[in-house]
């Protein structure tokens, strides 16, 4: 059987070499000439990198000119629809003076990054990190490159680089008239010493970044030509299939690899590691025919007979227990509370949710004794080089992880590379055969990092004029860095639970003063493995406090703006964005007949965000989301179009968890295992969404998750609005909506 | 042996008669741009054309499609990404992870295809295919303006 028959998937040559290592780079998708290039060298195959015509050596690490004008900007960190490329390439653009209009990416290795001491920096893009914590090194990156080319120039000139200058990739030396380009003298300039002093331009002069420009990875989404993990093929490459015990902490008894070994196109069954069973074939599809016909034996465990409701009952006991970490406190809230004209207390919980990426995890690997390569989605390469060299059994320096295109990302396919893992145990069973494994929708629905299961109580004091004195948030649940980044935690305490809801900083602030306040977190641990959700502990924190805000104002008989507002005098930015979101929206009018309207605001990812809905809810329970207006202020807005593709996706995102979403637990195990029981917006469902984007400056902040905090409590507290019925028990479908 | 008629071409290909279409397409045709998401209908990622009908074709068994049917893939929706849909799609920069937009482009045009003006309420019926980027107000947008532009009954 034909697995390689696309015409032009041979491995082409690297588009440029790179130093001090000739192993390729993985061309970005703008750089993929004719479609579909992929620049790694294929070791064990004869093939020779020949060097590519127009190579070119780099200039710096970010910075390849080729003879032809082309650019190339190196990207450590991975595309996954974020537009991360695009704004990265943009910052190093700006400051090397080129033109935009040849601008080509490319990917290098983390294998790459590990020989040359980390000069690309961090691989890991999440938590909305990717520009606002490497636009330094990438804009200095681009900076020194533009230095050194006119250096070169000028040198070629007899003249001081001082009396030169750069603008879209040429170089003029104003005194003499003399001009040339960047193509011209990349070579020369290569050869140069990095500069030693290098400023920066002052955002205000910016003509690229901050500019809405095209994303430059489109054009190969729209005729498939675009590559990822999924449609990898390597010459001699099989396919593999892996089913997992379905209970986290279980193991394979026993299977009957007999039983299926003759089917069609079936090449090995083999155990994969103590908990899961792989069948390898030509073909994927014949992988899986196989393996659904596999009898499997597990021991599944001691957590076999837990159910949701035994983790309910876990975090209920939280909500009360008397010790809990500790995460914001001032004054004395207990006090507050005995003092109070009045207490109003309320219970929330949201569920686990999947991050149901588009495409299934998926990662190719190859293992001899000597060194294993891995092709795969990633959200953080050096990771999944981690990972691989684990499993492989070999040093980090001998292995090697090519970035694929993700087909989403959304935290699933960053902090752990448990298929990665299984990818390299499955190809030690055949080495030197490149084994493609693929997770199928119910094993990615069954086996994911979950957005943590968490409960929260809330407890507040009114005085009597209404206003809030004092404010207990009790969180009870899942950590996830206990679970999955133990390393990161601090004295046992994560403080990644608390996001949103700090007493200061400049990640992830509560936006409110209160005199008497104490937020605390219960951790219970259930096995269902967590993990980084886009959003994080931001968007229950966001549910939790928002939603209760709104509770607090209607129990004051104040308007749920207003009595926002009087807390956050000290919080001009979060004020802001709540301003912004209000008038827009037109806070002060009446809504339209039979409409109802909702606020909330959220610090987190360096970012101030906030959004109001306007809902309407029919006799028989049915939401409608009409309209969001959503404002945001990153700091810098370096691809105002991106944001506001950003803001738009998140509340498809926020919503689809807040509306319909539950990955709920029964004999240990997930029950949902596709989107027919893991429903999640669609058009029909998909509200306008009006944003708007308010840089103030000063700061970085990320733009990819932080909305999706304020979506679900907006909509949450017009549903209020509209109906008198208060949502505290994720998702709304738990709520009948219908008119008593 | 199975006959199909793949973007205009005849194509012979080895594979049991249960096999869905979407991954002889991918596996034994080597064409990877319709996209496996969920292999139950619900997702839309592999969204082809049957005879000009949007099709999803991992729940299509190879077996069920006659040799003189004509399917479609994304690979051959146009030459140079031409289609009106891709056109407004590259003009309104629609894909972000870009995994489902195969089938986005295909479904659009079937629907352009079948009702050259389709109203909003017509878009968001007819256009079920799963996003988890979240691009559906650019989806829709550029549906209304592939329409707008005359050209999008072009099959």
């Amino acid at each position: 059987m034909s697995i390689d028959t696309r015409p032009g998937s041979a491995p082409a040559p690297a588009p440029s070499p790179v130093r001090p290592s000739r192993r390729g780079f993985l061309a970005g998708a703008a750089a993929a000439a004719g479609g579909f290039s992929l620049g790694f060298h294929l070791p064990g195959t004869g093939e020779a990198i020949a060097a590519p015509a127009g190579a070119a050596p780099e200039v710096n690490a970010w910075v390849v000119v080729r003879p032809d004008e082309t650019v190339v900007i190196r990207i450590a960190r991975s595309e996954m629809g974020q537009g991360t490329l695009t704004g990265l390439a943009q910052l190093a653009a700006e400051e090397l003076g080129c033109d935009w209009a040849r601008v080509t990416t490319e990917y290098p290795t983390p294998g790459q990054n590990l020989a040359r001491a980390r000069v690309w920096g961090d691989f890991s893009t999440g938590g909305s990190r990717g520009i606002r914590e490497s636009h330094e090194l990438v804009r200095k990156g681009g900076a020194a490159a533009r230095m050194m080319l006119i250096e070169a120039a000028a040198q070629g000139w007899g003249v001081p680089a001082s009396s030169c200058r750069a603008e879209k990739g040429v170089i003029t030396h104003a005194e003499s008239g003399r001009t040339t380009t960047y193509g011209s003298v990349a070579a020369e300039a290569a050869k140069l010493p990095p500069p030693k002093d290098v400023v920066l331009k002052d955002p205000k002069d910016w003509t690229i970044a901050g500019q809405p420009l095209k994303r430059l990875d489109t054009r190969p989404k729209l005729d498939g030509s675009q590559i990822y993990g999924m449609d990898l093929s390597l010459p001699g490459m099989l396919n593999a299939a892996i089913r997992d015990c379905p209970v986290t902490g279980g193991t394979v008894k026993s299977f009957e690899a007999e039983a299926v070994s003759g089917m069609p196109g079936v090449k090995r069954v083999v155990q994969v590691g103590e908990t899961g069973v792989a069948v390898i074939a030509d073909t994927f599809w014949r992988a899986k025919t196989a393996l659904d016909a596999l009898p499997i034996v597990w021991d599944e465990g001691p957590n076999a007979g837990v159910s949701s409701a035994s983790i309910a009952a876990v975090l209920r006991e939280g909500l009360d227990a008397p010790e809990a970490y500790i995460g914001n406190k001032a004054g004395d809230v207990e006090a507050a509370l005995k003092g109070a004209e009045r207490v109003v207390e309320a219970v929330y919980s949201v569920p686990f949710q999947n991050h149901a990426t588009m495409e299934p995890m998926n990662a190719t690997a190859r293992w001899t004794p000597e060194r294993c390569e891995v092709w795969t989605p990633t959200q953080n390469g050096e990771a999944a080089l981690a990972a691989t060299a684990e499993a492989a059994g070999l040093s980090a320096a001998k292995c090697e992880v090519y970035k694929i295109h993700l087909g989403g990302g959304f935290g699933r396919r960053g902090a752990t590379h448990d298929w990665v893992r299984q990818a390299v145990l499955i190809a030690k069973e055949m080495p030197d055969t490149p084994i493609k494994l693929i997770w199928t929708r119910e094993e990615d629905m069954t086996h994911g990092r979950y957005h943590p299961i968490t409960q929260c109580r809330l407890r507040a004091a009114l005085d009597r004029n209404g206003d809030l004195t004092g404010l207990h948030m009790r969180i009870s649940g899942q950590s996830i860095l206990a679970a999955i980044m133990p390393q990161r935690m601090v004295n046992g305490r994560d403080p990644v639970t608390f996001q949103g809801l700090n007493p200061s900083g400049p990640e992830a602030t509560l936006g409110y003063a209160i005199p008497n306040i104490l937020v605390d977190h219960a951790m219970r641990n259930p096995h269902i493995i967590p993990g980084f959700w886009r959003g994080v502990n931001m968007n229950p924190n966001a549910i939790y406090l928002e939603c209760f805000m709104d509770e607090l104002a209607h129990a004051a008989g104040q308007d749920p703006l207003a009595f926002r507002r009087k807390l956050m005098a000290n919080h001009p930015k979060h004020r802001a964005v709540l301003d912004a979101v209000a008038d827009k929206i037109g806070w002060s009018t009446k809504p339209p007949e039979g409409v109802a309207r909702g606020i909330a605001q959220m610090m987190g990812f360096g970012s101030y965000v906030a959004a109001a809905a306007e809902v309407s809810v029919s006799p028989d329970g049915k939401l409608k989301v009409h309209r969001i207006v959503a404002a945001t202020d990153p700091g810098y807005a370096l691809n105002p179009q991106q944001i506001d593709a950003q803001i738009a996706g998140s509340f498809v995102y926020g919503l689809s968890a807040a509306l319909h979403g539950a990955c709920t637990v029964k004999d240990g195990r997930i029950e949902q295992t596709n989107f027919d029981t893991y429903p999640v917006m669609r058009l029909d469902e998909m509200p306008a969404v009006e944003t708007i984007i308010m840089p103030s400056g000063g700061f970085w902040g990320g733009v990819g998750e932080p909305t999706i905090a304020v979506a679900a409590p907006a909509v949450l507290n017009a549903v209020f609005a509209a109906t008198g019925k208060r949502v505290r028990d994720l998702p709304l479908a738990n709520t009948d909506l219908r008119r008593a | 042996m199975v006959r199909l008629n793949v973007n205009g071409t005849l194509r012979e290909v080895e594979a049991e008669p249960d096999t869905p279409l979407l991954w002889v397409l991918r596996e034994q045709i080597g064409l990877t741009g319709t996209k496996y998401g969920c292999g139950i209908a619900q997702c839309g990622a592999c969204t082809v054309h049957l005879d000009g009908t949007a099709v999803r074709s991992c729940s299509v068994p190879v077996s069920a499609v006659a040799a003189e049917q004509k399917i479609v893939t994304i690979e051959g929706l146009s030459a140079g990404a031409d289609h009106p849909v891709q056109k407004a799609w590259a003009a309104l920069d629609v894909p972000q992870c870009g995994f489902c937009q195969s089938g986005m482009i295909m479904a659009s045009a079937a629907l352009l295809a079948q009702n050259p003006h389709p109203s909003e309420s017509e878009i968001r019926a007819e256009i079920t295919n799963i996003c988890r980027c979240g691009t559906y107000n650019r989806v829709l947008a550029g549906i209304q303006r592939a329409a707008e532009s005359g050209q999008g009954s072009r099959g």
